[in-house]
């Protein structure tokens, strides 16, 4: 039973009814729908690489330029960058127990993966058009 | 408000080594490894799209004896990872929680890596734009 004395009352108790404020589930299923893209977008990355291997800067501006590889790896870019900073939120939240530098290294997580990929949009919209 | 002492977890040095454990700690350092050779990715697009000594600098780079050693490294990750997230992700759906099947999802995520991951260099060295 529910005693209103404060002695008895655990901070699980005063967590309950505060609720996940509706993300909740949000990170844990963003980071598997991207998982699951990776799955696919990495193994097609690392045949396109190793095709590429040696190659000079022609072969492999037109290998980037040809319509469906500049797409797709734009897509891989974002999803990728997206996954890896689902990934090391996790790890900083877990290891990290100062809440300011754990704060800090957040905002320059996500800072670095958003300009990771935007660059990486960049460097293909570049390839891409300089054809 | 009471704040009294709440179990703590029993940590890593009470267990015996398990693979287990040891796949979940280098799913997460090759996670973070990942997100480092991720930029390299980025810096390899982006000697691309400069051409010239960008490029011919990149090509050197990765050309160099300390470059192979670091893409063998983030190509053995990268595998690692994949495998093992598949391993995660069929968790997810529901399969695999008997212990056995634990152990046997985790040698079988090790083998394939160091399979995919010569495979992946042979293909390098043997194939290739030539």
């Amino acid at each position: 039973m529910s005693h209103a004395n404060g002695q008895y009352r655990t901070p699980l108790k005063r967590a309950r009814g505060l609720g996940s404020g509706k993300t909740g589930t949000g990170h844990f299923w963003w980071q598997r729908v991207t998982a699951v893209f990776l799955v696919f977008l990495m193994a097609w990355l690392v045949g396109v690489l190793v095709s590429l291997v040696g190659a000079d800067l022609e072969t492999a501006r037109a290998t980037i330029a040809r319509p469906w590889n500049a797409i797709v790896l734009a897509f891989a870019a974002v999803v990728l960058f997206w996954h890896a900073k689902l990934g090391v939120q996790v790890v900083i939240e877990d290891y990290v127990h100062t809440r300011a530098v754990e704060i800090a290294l957040q905002l320059l997580v996500t800072l670095a993966c958003a300009l990771g990929a935007l660059a990486s949009l960049y460097a293909i919209g570049r390839i891409a058009l300089m054809a | 408000m009471a704040t009294r002492e709440r179990p703590l977890s029993p940590h890593l040095q009470v267990y015996r080594w398990q693979i287990t454990m040891t796949m979940s700690i280098i799913h997460r350092a090759t996670g973070i490894a990942l997100t480092v050779g991720a930029f390299g990715l980025v810096a390899w697009l982006l000697a691309v799209a400069a051409g010239g000594e960008y490029y011919a600098c990149f090509a050197d780079c990765i050309a160099s004896p300390l470059g192979q050693v670091v893409l063998f490294a983030f190509s053995a990750s990268l595998v690692y990872h994949l495998l093992n997230g598949i391993r995660h992700l069929l968790w997810d759906a529901g399969w695999g929680f008997e212990i056995p099947e634990f152990y046997r999802s985790g040698w079988t995520v090790a083998v394939l890596t160091v399979v995919f991951t010569a495979l992946i260099w042979v293909a390098a060295t043997h194939g290739g734009a030539a």
